[in-house]
């Protein structure tokens, strides 16, 4: 994909503590609102990312704080891009269990990642599973509200 | 009643109703608090008829889900009963997408959450 299509990116390395990414994941959510993503959209990039990050500074890093986070995001005309990536040792995908199972509803693996594929429209691992790309295709254009024309 | 940081509690006659401060139910420092808060509900002061009022929630992670799980195995162990309500389209769509709608007894509002205790 050509590089002069992002409209805006952003990169942080954030450390490996709850809470970590609020700021970034922020700056990103008003990058589409300015943008006039629908809100679902916006709800599902939040949704997404959060579980990510989770997954990446609880999971992948194991809150070590020696340990930081790289993110990547970008934002095109009608897609959003963001790349995940811990220092940890990774994890095997196919042995997450399907969380929807009766025999497992109440067990909290595999949830995040059900969500992330839910939402977004490619969730994408590397082999070790210590980084993801999560991508949003855009689904639809919010009125401006103010001085923009009706579509 | 104890004095709640992330929870505002009222009584309507037998049930419990909980609204909650935070707009966003994330993981983070203050979830600990949160859920905390919601067990305390149960294992300290015995509510055994609990409604969960989520108005004010216009946002929440897959680690809010697993503490409303705990909370409700919580609630039946004490044979009491926990429900939901005024959950928002997107949000709901979360319970149903990992099929916890099928474990709460989610009500479309308050009014009728309280007619069905």
């Amino acid at each position: 994909m050509a590089e002069d299509r992002w409209i805006w990116s952003s990169d942080h390395l954030i450390p490996s503590r709850a809470g970590a990414g609020r700021r970034l994941l922020q700056e990103l959510l008003d990058q589409l609102k300015r943008q006039h993503w629908v809100q679902h959209d916006i709800f599902s990039v939040q949704l997404a990312v959060e579980e990510a990050l989770v997954n990446a500074i609880k999971h992948g890093n194991r809150l070590d704080h020696a340990k930081q986070v790289h993110v990547t995001c970008r934002v095109a005309a009608d897609l959003l891009r963001v790349e995940i990536a811990d220092q940890g040792g990774g994890f095997d995908l196919r042995a997450v269990p399907n969380p929807t199972d009766p025999q497992r509803l109440e067990s909290p693996r595999g949830r995040g990642i059900m969500l992330m594929r839910s939402f977004m429209s490619r969730v994408q691992y590397n082999d070790l599973g210590n980084c993801v790309v999560l991508e949003k295709v855009r689904g639809g254009h919010d009125q401006p509200r103010q001085g923009g024309s009706t579509p | 009643m104890a004095g709640y940081r992330r929870l505002q509690v009222n009584d309507v006659g037998e049930v419990c109703v909980v609204r909650f401060r935070d707009p966003k139910i994330i993981e983070d420092i203050n979830i600990q608090e949160w859920g905390q808060e919601l067990f305390q509900l149960v294992d300290v002061e015995n509510r055994q008829k609990v409604l969960l009022n989520f108005s004010a929630v216009d946002f929440l992670s897959s680690a809010a889900l697993g503490k409303l799980i705990t909370l409700d195995k919580k609630v039946k162990a004490h044979s009491g009963t926990l429900k939901l309500c005024n959950i928002r389209p997107e949000i709901y769509e979360v319970f149903a997408i990992t099929k916890l709608n099928r474990l709460f007894d989610i009500k479309e509002d308050e009014s009728d959450a309280l007619a069905s205790f």
